[in-house]
This record gives structure tokens, C-alpha cells and sequence, in this order.
């Protein structure tokens, strides 16, 4: 009981410590990056759901984040419908497309299964480019208006952002810790580890990865809606791109796969360093910035390969003297 | 109590790959409370039977029924839910949870919350004596824990009947009659049992009834007594080395 | 017009096949997607741009250059990345590639600018072959008959030598050929050099007709994988079809209904082939 007392102050901790960051530092930059941190971080706990728990390896999480940023920037621009409604709508449309496409992804297999949830994205980009409608490739401006909560635009503060951020980010981490805890969890990670063990022990496991997915591409679909209303702008090689993508899984696999702390952890370092090397280095367009942050990735992977949270792990058990530390993580 | 209708039924059961034939034309029935096993030599087409029965393969031809319910070609979470479960040869631990989490999985099928879940895998944890070791990651077992964890993880599923594949394969002595104990134990609680098995002398004590597959077909189905001494089994399977094995070992156990 | 569109589609098929081919041997091999795998296609186009512009080389004579700096380059990220990444949990693997892939195409960037670069004038450039109302580039054509005699020569190589059939028992599975006295460290050295190896030669034959760019390799990476899961991983022969098919629908696809759905006609023509073979088309 002490150990799961333990880990529960410590996840209530982190959330009290984000939340209260922005507020003691006042500068711009660091503000942005905090809000950059916890929609990735968001995003991270999202997709950990159907590829951490369920083992099922989205490379497409793209699709839900952009149908998130589109419905609602076009329910606002054509009809000046609130971004708030916009995230529902965007939501609900993600949560029925993941539904159309896992259909026939579900029936494959490991590697099968992740180029097909690449090849989904793809093909949602691919129509989103030559979809005159909602300005194809040239993307779509939000048109500013007054600040206000309603229309989901601020421009005189980065707080407002923040703290709606930190709302969906706990939102999703709460979700992702519940499922964890309970009978979805368990099935989850059951399917994860063996097919063939979970449908003996009575579970359906395409029902099961369904409502994963689902799950997931709701909660991913939200921030694809704040983010827009965030940038104000979209297009689409910016929201259903292949490294957006990839971002997520990157995050979530250098922080520790499958495990709620991970994509926090990941997030918390790719996030400011991706985004103070943008801001520091970008500017030359040289890409010294993606430089270094691909050199980071490699090295992390090479000397951690269990994530950051695999070596936190692994120090604290060798101070207790476990012998059975799970080398996993 | 062989008047009413059996446990499972299996009516004329054919399975093919390609044009080998694994099974060919087997019947056979299991009654409530019975331990029947299932021998043959290797290559008899035991485990192909047990994945037709319990949904991983569908049957060429032929027809399954659990407790009068047609289940041929149903989907094996479904047979599961109905009360039939299984224990895998090539055991399955869910290697990244720990003993506990792999029998609570099976728990929840039953059980509508958290807490009555727990209940139910500490009883099992209990019944199977992992308790002592509920909180280590099931890939770290020893193979005759990892078995023994099979067992309970289907236990946790609440089944009328379980389908065990060569649980005892792989253990030593005192392992061996932990498990047939464990076996006539849970035939105490009512828990029907089929199991296939190559440890002559773990079930033909326990069994109730013993059926023979030989190259797919099946060549006996009666008292172990009978079957031992069964001239067709004894040239197919047996041999004469088991003969003198199960003399002595009737003293044994 | 129509046997023009096929013709064509079936030449750069061929590219593509040699790609895949260089991708699904790594896959088979060891169980890794590299993503930097279509880096390593660029790195060959500038390769080939450089001694052009440079030492005045022709692109189809710096081939063996290029094939051996991606050699190189391959070889080397097995014994420096791959190496240590190999038995780790999970997605790991395909980290360390990501990783690698980003570097590579901001180096590319930070050494030669995003700006686009051609080959003008080389042996083939501008060159055509006409056969009626069908007209073939010629490099698009030496392209298809560079790749086609390369992977036949990997595929020859496969079969036919000691370290191939050593390959080939790796790929069958990692322990046996372990057990066998295989040294599996060498294999997979060489195999990742090989690879490499598929896609300068490939990348030395685009230079010819296509720009040359720190990006142009994503492209290609991004149709290697979906041709390797569409022939079935690990399969060279799935991997030479697979090609040929996604160049064919491309191409089809780009005709029938517009050159923007061309690529969305490939992924799709991926999800319908699997729902009929999970395990792509050779796959079991």
C-alpha cells in the first residue's frame, strides 16, 4: 500500500509543479514552451493509451490530432461557430473515423498494423492538400477576433492558453490513469502481451483495441483544436504530417513506454529543447536545431534504451537491493 | 450421473492444413465433474483438437457443443465467457505484469469491480499457492510457476471447465503431484477437467477417463485401467517400457 | 498515351524495389525499421551531385563511389547505433533510426542548404528513346535496368555465397544461426552495409532526373516501408513485386485521378492488398 500511496503524491506532485511553473516565471518564451510541453505531453498520454497499454504502434496519431484542428478552425472561419463546440465536434469526428479506419487495421499484425495507421494519416493528408473546401494546401488563418474564452483566442497573455492546456493535459492523464487501474487496463495490457493468453482469458480483444483507439483519438483530437486555436494557423503539412506523428512517439518512447510518468518525462525534455534550439538556432535555417535534437534522440536511445523513466527505475531498485526489478519499463 | 447431458461434446471433429490431416473424425464427450485426459503420442493431434475446441482454429468439419451450446468456430474469448477455458503447452505469461495483474486480467471477467477482481485472484493466488510470490513479474518465474500461473489465471476466469495442455511437462516429482493434487482439487469445487498430458504416470491416478488419438483418429476412450492394458494403445503408444513403469508406480502414488 | 503512363510507372517501379529491397533485407534480418534509410538515398544523390560538380564525374560513373559511402555509412550505423539498440524493448530501435534520420537531413541542410540542385549534362540527360507514340526517358530507363541488375546481384549474392546463406539462416531465425557459429555480429554488419548499398545505387541513378535536396529522401522512405509490409517483411522477392505495383498504381493513380491523389492511391492500394494478406503479399 505504501508504494501505490507513494506513487499517486508523486504524479499529484508533478501536476501541482507544471501547474504552478508558469506563474513564477514570467517570460514569453518560457510560457510558450510550457504550453508546447503540455499539449505534447497530452498527446503523449493519448497515444500511450493504444500503443503503451494495448501494444498496438500507431504512426498515424497525426489523422486525429488534424481532424481535431480542422473541424473546429472551419466550423469557426465559415460559420463562426466557438472553438469549444469546434473541439467537441472534432472529438466526435475522430472518434468515428478511428472507429472506420481501425476496422480493417485491427486485423493486422505488429509492423502490418503500424505502416497501415501511417498509411491512414497519409492518405487523410493527401485528401486535406486537394480539398478545395478547406483551402487545400494553402492552409486557413483564423481570423482573429477579441479575446475572449468563448472564441478560445487570447493575445494579450499566454496564461489563458496554459491553463486550458493544463486542463486538457489532466483531462487525459486522469483518463489515461483510470483506464490503467481497471479492467480496461488490464485487458489492455493483456492484449499487449499476448493475443492468443487474452482471448483465453475471455477477452474480446478487437472490442478492446477499439475502444482504445477510440479513446485516444478523442483525447488527441482535443489538442488538435487547441493547438490551432493557439498558432492560428493551419495547414495541412503541419498538423497531419508524418512528424507530428512522430513526435508523439518519440516523446512517449524516450520518456518510458506504457507507463504514465513517460510521456511527461519525454515531453519535459524534447519539448524546451526542441523549442529554446528553435528559438536560439532556428533562425539561421541551417537546422543546427534538428541537429542536435536528433543526436540527442540516438544517444538517449543507445545508452537508455528502456527511456529516462527505465533508468530512474532501475537506480531506485538497486538502492532497495530488488531483486526482482522489472528490467522493463 | 453419465444420464444427463455431458460438459462438452465433440461430434466428428475434422482439422486439415492444406492436405495434412490432424485430426480425422473424433468424438468423444466430457461429463460434468470428470477429469478426462487426452493421450497420444507426439504428432497425435492433441493440442490442434484443444485449439479446435476452444475457438483458435475453426474446424474442417464436425461439430462442438458445451453444455448444449452449438460453440464450433465461435471466437475463443466467447467460449471463455461461456465457462470453457484453457491453459496453453507453450505457456503465456504476461511477461511485463506481475503474477497478481496476470490473474486479476483473468478476474475481471466476472468480476464488476476492482475490489471484487482482487477477491477473487487472492483466492486463487491462495488455491494456487502463488501467493508468496504475487508481486514478481510473471517473465522472472520459474517454468513450473509460469505453468502453475497458467492454472490460475484461467481459474480466475471462473470456468466450469478448464482445458489444460501439458501443465505437468517440464516439472519434477514434487512439482507433479503439487499439480495433481491441484487437478483433483479443483474436481472437488466441481470444476470439470480435460487434459492432455504425456506424464502417464501424473494421470492415469487422477483420471476418471482417458482418451487415445493416434495420427489424428481416435483409438480408445474408456477407464485408464482398461486403456493401459489396451492392446491397440499399448502397440501405438505405450509400449512395453510404460507397462512395467505403471506397475510400479500404482505402489508410488 | 495509357501504355506510356504503365511503361513509366513499371520503370521507376524498379526503382523503388531496389529501395525496398535494401530496406526489407534489414527487416528480415534483424527486426529494425530504419527510418534513415531513404537519408541514406539522398546522401548518395549528393554524393554523385558533388564529384559531378566537382570532378566533372559522370553521376553513372561515381555509382560505385556512392554505393560505397552509403556502404560505409550503413555499415557504420550498425556499429555505432544499431549495435546497441538491437535487444532493447519495443520501439527503441526505431527511436535511434528517427534520431538518426533528423540528423542526417539538418546536416545535409546545415552543409548544403534546402536549395534544390540538379544534374544537367550527363550521359543520359535529355536523352529519349521512341518507340511509336511512346516515348521512354532514357534515364528514367538505365534508372530501371541499374536496379533491376543491382538487386539481382543482391539476390544472387544471397544465395549463392557463404556470408549470403549466412544471411538468409539469420533471417530465418537470430538463435539458430547463433547456434550454427554463425558470427551474427558480422552479419548483421554486413547486411546493414548492403543495404545501404541498395540505396546508393539507387540514389546515384535518380541524380540523373531528379533535384537533389536535404528532403529528398524522405519520400522514398516513407514508400520503402509500405512496399516492404506490402511484398511482407523480410521477403526480397515481396519486395521486388511490391515495387513494381506501388510505381504501377502511382502512376495509374496520377493519371486516372490527379497527380495530388497519386500517393493516397498507394496507401490505399497498401490497405486493400491487406485486408486479403495480413502479411502482405508473400507473407505466411
Amino acid at each position: 500500500m505504501n508504494v501505490k500511496n507513494f506513487r499517486i503524491d508523486t504524479l499529484y506532485g508533478i501536476l501541482i509543479v507544471i501547474l504552478l511553473l508558469p506563474f513564477m516565471n514570467s517570460n514569453i518564451n518560457f510560457r510558450h514552451v510550457m504550453v508546447i510541453f503540455l499539449i505534447f505531453a497530452g498527446l503523449g498520454e493519448a497515444w500511450n493509451i493504444i500503443t503503451g497499454f494495448a501494444g498496438q504502434t500507431s504512426f498515424g496519431h497525426a489523422a486525429f490530432f488534424g481532424i481535431g484542428a480542422y473541424t473546429s478552425t472551419i466550423l469557426f472561419y465559415k460559420f463562426g461557430i466557438s472553438p469549444w463546440i469546434g473541439m467537441l465536434a472534432g472529438a466526435v469526428l475522430a472518434t468515428v473515423i478511428s472507429v472506420i479506419v481501425s476496422y480493417p487495421c485491427f486485423r493486422l499484425k505488429g509492423h502490418y498494423f503500424a505502416i497501415a495507421t501511417l498509411a491512414v494519416a497519409e492518405i487523410i493528408k493527401q485528401l486535406f492538400i486537394s480539398w478545395d473546401y478547406v483551402e487545400g494546401a494553402t492552409g486557413i488563418s483564423i481570423p482573429i477576433v477579441e479575446e475572449s474564452v468563448t472564441s478560445m483566442q487570447f493575445h494579450s497573455s499566454k496564461i489563458p492558453y496554459f491553463l486550458i492546456a493544463y486542463v486538457l493535459f489532466l483531462i487525459t492523464t486522469m483518463t489515461a490513469r483510470y483506464i490503467e487501474n481497471n479492467k480496461m487496463g488490464f485487458y489492455l495490457k493483456a492484449i499487449r502481451e499476448s493475443h492468443e493468453a487474452a482471448e483465453a482469458l475471455g477477452i474480446d480483444t478487437t472490442r478492446y483495441k477499439l475502444y482504445a483507439m477510440m479513446v485516444s483519438a478523442a483525447l488527441t483530437a482535443t489538442f488538435g483544436t487547441l493547438y490551432a486555436q493557439y498558432i492560428l494557423y493551419i495547414d495541412p503539412f503541419m498538423v497531419f504530417t508524418l512528424e507530428v506523428s512522430m513526435k508523439i512517439v518519440l516523446l512517449s518512447v524516450l520518456g518510458g513506454l506504457g507507463n504514465i510518468y513517460g510521456p511527461i518525462i519525454g515531453a519535459a525534455i524534447l519539448i524546451p529543447l526542441s523549442e529554446y534550439t528553435r528559438v536560439y538556432l532556428g533562425g539561421t535555417g541551417k537546422g543546427i536545431d534538428l541537429m542536435i535534437f536528433g543526436a540527442l534522440i540516438i544517444f538517449v536511445a543507445c545508452f537508455e534504451p528502456n527511456g529516462i523513466l527505465g533508468l530512474l527505475k532501475k537506480k531506485r531498485s538497486r538502492r532497495r537491493g530488488d531483486v526482482y526489478a522489472r528490467a522493463d519499463a | 450421473m453419465f444420464m444427463q447431458e455431458p460438459m462438452l461434446e465433440v461430434q466428428n471433429v475434422t482439422m486439415k492444413f492444406g492436405s495434412l490431416i490432424a485430426n480425422e473424425d473424433v468424438s468423444f464427450s466430457v461429463h460434468k465433474g470428470e477429469i478426462v485426459s487426452l493421450i497420444g503420442p507426439n504428432g497425435a493431434g492433441k493440442t490442434t483438437l484443444f485449439n479446435c475446441i476452444t475457438g483458435f482454429y475453426r474446424p474442417y468439419a464436425g461439430r462442438i457443443y458445451f453444455q448444449g451450446r452449438d460453440i464450433t468456430g465461435r471466437p475463443p474469448h466467447e467460449i471463455t465467457a461461456m465457462g470453457l477455458t484453457r491453459t496453453f503447452q507453450i505457456v503465456k505469461p504476461l511477461k511485463e505484469m506481475t503474477v497478481k495483474e496476470n490473474v486479476l486480467t483473468g478476474a475481471f471477467l466476472r468480476a464488476s469491480s476492482r475490489k471484487e477482481a482482487e477477491k477473487i485472484a487472492e483466492e486463487v493466488l491462495e488455491m494456487t499457492s502463488l501467493s508468496g510470490k504475487k508481486d514478481m513479474p510473471a517473465g522472472s518465474l520459474t517454468i513450473a510457476d509460469k505453468k502453475r500461473l497458467e492454472i490460475a489465471r484461467a481459474l480466475a476466469t471462473g470456468p466450469k471447465m478448464v482445458m489444460l495442455d501439458e501443465a505437468m511437462a517440464g516439472l519434477n516429482q514434487t512439482e507433479i503431484k503439487e499439480a495433481m493434487e491441484l487437478c483433483l482439487n479443483l474436481k472437488n469445487r466441481g470444476i470439470t477437467l480435460l487434459i492432455v498430458e504425456h506424464i502417464m504416470e501424473a494421470i492415469m491416478p487422477i483420471s476418471d477417463r482417458v482418451v487415445v488419438l493416434n495420427a489424428g483418429k481416435k483409438i480408445a476412450d474408456a477407464s485408464p485401467e482398461e486403456v493401459t492394458s489396451n492392446e491397440e494403445v499399448i502397440k501405438a503408444y505405450l509400449g512395453e517400457r510404460y507397462h512395467a513403469k505403471s506397475k510400479k508406480s500404482e505402489h508410488g502414488v | 498515351m495509357l501504355l506510356q503512363i504503365i511503361l513509366s510507372g513499371i520503370l521507376v517501379g524498379f526503382v523503388y524495389s531496389l529501395v525496398a529491397v535494401g530496406l526489407t533485407l534489414i527487416w528480415g534480418v534483424m527486426d529494425i525499421i530504419n527510418f534513415a534509410h531513404g537519408d541514406f538515398l539522398m546522401v548518395s544523390m549528393y554524393t554523385v551531385f558533388w564529384l559531378y560538380t566537382l570532378l566533372r564525374l559522370d553521376p553513372l560513373a561515381s555509382l560505385p563511389i556512392a554505393a560505397l559511402v552509403t556502404f560505409v555509412l550503413s555499415f557504420l550505423t550498425y556499429k555505432l547505433i544499431i549495435k546497441r539498440v538491437i535487444n532493447a524493448p519495443g520501439l527503441t530501435a526505431l527511436l535511434a533510426t528517427f534520431g538518426l534520420s533528423l540528423f542526417i537531413r539538418n546536416f545535409a541542410q546545415y552543409l548544403w542548404t534546402p536549395n534544390y540542385r540538379f544534374i544537367t549534362t550527363s550521359l543520359v540527360t535529355d536523352k529519349k528513346l521512341e518507340m511509336g507514340s511512346v516515348i521512354i526517358g532514357i534515364p528514367q530507363l538505365v534508372a530501371a535496368l541499374g536496379s533491376i541488375m543491382m538487386t539481382f546481384l543482391v539476390v544472387w549474392f544471397i544465395k549463392n555465397t557463404k556470408t549470403g546463406r549466412a544471411i538468409q539462416a539469420a533471417a530465418q531465425s537470430r538463435d539458430t544461426a547463433k547456434l550454427m557459429g554463425i558470427n551474427t555480429e558480422k552479419i548483421y554488419a554486413v547486411t546493414f552495409g548492403i543495404s545501404g548499398a541498395c540505396v546508393g545505387v539507387a540514389g546515384a541513378l535518380l541524380a540523373t532526373f531528379f533535384p537533389i535536396y536535404p528532403e529528398s529522401g524522405a519520400l522514398y522512405s516513407l514508400l520503402a516501408f509500405v512496399i516492404v509490409a506490402l511484398g511482407g517483411f523480410g521477403n526480397i522477392a515481396g519486395a521486388l513485386y511490391g515495387g513494381v505495383l506501388i510505381g504501377l498504381s502511382e502512376a495509374l493513380g496520377g493519371f486516372f485521378l490527379g497527380t495530388q491523389f497519386k500517393y493516397a492511391i498507394v496507401f490505399l492500394i497498401y490497405l486493400l492488398v491487406l485486408q486479403f494478406r495480413p502479411k502482405g503479399l508473400f507473407g505466411w
